[in-house]
């Protein structure tokens, strides 16, 4: 149990990332990467998650303008994009692009139009809280114990 | 998951500080991640470093390819499927037929089985969904262990 109030305030909104569904276990397995010789690892990854992903979603809004729709470079487009989410336990993230590809495999335009929709507000939803979750975890210091709840 | 020819069971190893303790010889063995995701690159760096191995990371198969054509010799590739330039299928193709007999596993994310196989005829010895964690890499380092 943390005593220092900002560590709980830390565990609390942890916590309630899984449980609102943003992240899956392989979040978990992130944070039990992270050490002390690597005591930002989890950070790097999501930063360095968002700065490549970034690239991809580019990619994607430009070839969403191109008429008609190259569903197979999109559906490449969104592989590349799901694996690295899926990396990060980014869950929500990952769901929406899954049906995204399932829309690009049947050939469906407009379903694709409101998946990428959908798909941005979760990509960036997500990196709001991991931000602030991120900046609460700098400000609460060091945990006294390794101790990980889902 | 999808495993190879002579797959191990035992997937769950106990884990003794992080490290894997059956594994005492691991920091002999050269390992080689081939992944265009610096994403997945940095993570299985990452996993490989908790057994206490270091690895050379390059984002294409043709990379890997001239690594080993150069002479540098790998116990383990972990090799993405699809890649930029030169894919898994391709670069696992042609370094059997240059004669490395390292131990290939490949890392894919995708779903077809289809698509796993044809990986696998191409000359893998296991083929895991990424990303990989721990107990993954507790079996592969267990089939690393048997074949050296």
């Amino acid at each position: 149990m943390e005593r220092n109030p900002m560590r709980r305030q830390l565990a609390i909104m942890r916590q309630s990332l899984f449980d609102q569904g943003y992240l899956d276990e392989q979040f978990i397995q992130l944070e039990e990467l992270q050490d002390d010789a690597n005591p930002n690892f989890v950070e790097e990854v999501v930063t360095l998650y968002y700065r490549d992903s970034a690239r991809i979603i580019l990619n994607l809004e430009q070839a969403l303008e191109r008429k008609p729709f190259d569903f197979n470079k999109l559906d490449g487009l969104m592989h590349q994009f799901k694996g690295s989410s899926s990396s990060i336990g980014a869950k929500k993230v990952k769901a929406e692009s899954t049906l995204f590809r399932e829309y690009c495999k049947s050939g469906n335009a407009e379903g694709c139009t409101r998946a990428f929709q959908q798909l941005k507000r979760e990509y960036d939803t997500l990196k709001r809280k991991l931000e602030a979750y991120f900046q609460l975890a700098r400000q609460a210091g060091p945990a006294e114990t390794a101790c990980r709840r889902k | 998951m999808v495993l190879g020819k002579g797959a191990s069971s035992s997937l769950s190893r106990k884990m003794v500080d992080g490290v894997e303790n059956m594994v005492s010889n691991c920091n002999d063995f050269t390992v080689l991640v081939v992944d265009d995701d610096p994403v997945i690159r940095k993570l299985h760096d990452m996993h490989l470093k908790k057994f206490g191995l270091r690895a050379q990371v390059v984002e294409n198969g043709k990379k890997a390819v001239d690594l080993c054509h150069f002479g540098t010799i790998f116990n383990l590739i972990l090799m993405d499927k699809e890649m930029p330039i030169m894919d898994g299928v391709e670069a696992t193709k042609e370094l059997r037929a240059m004669g490395v007999n390292s131990l290939i596993v490949g890392v894919t994310s995708r779903d077809s089985q289809y698509e796993t196989q044809t990986f696998m005829e191409a000359g893998l010895d296991f083929c895991f969904e990424k990303p990989l964690t721990a107990d993954k890499i507790s079996f592969i380092l267990q089939e690393l262990n048997k074949k050296n």
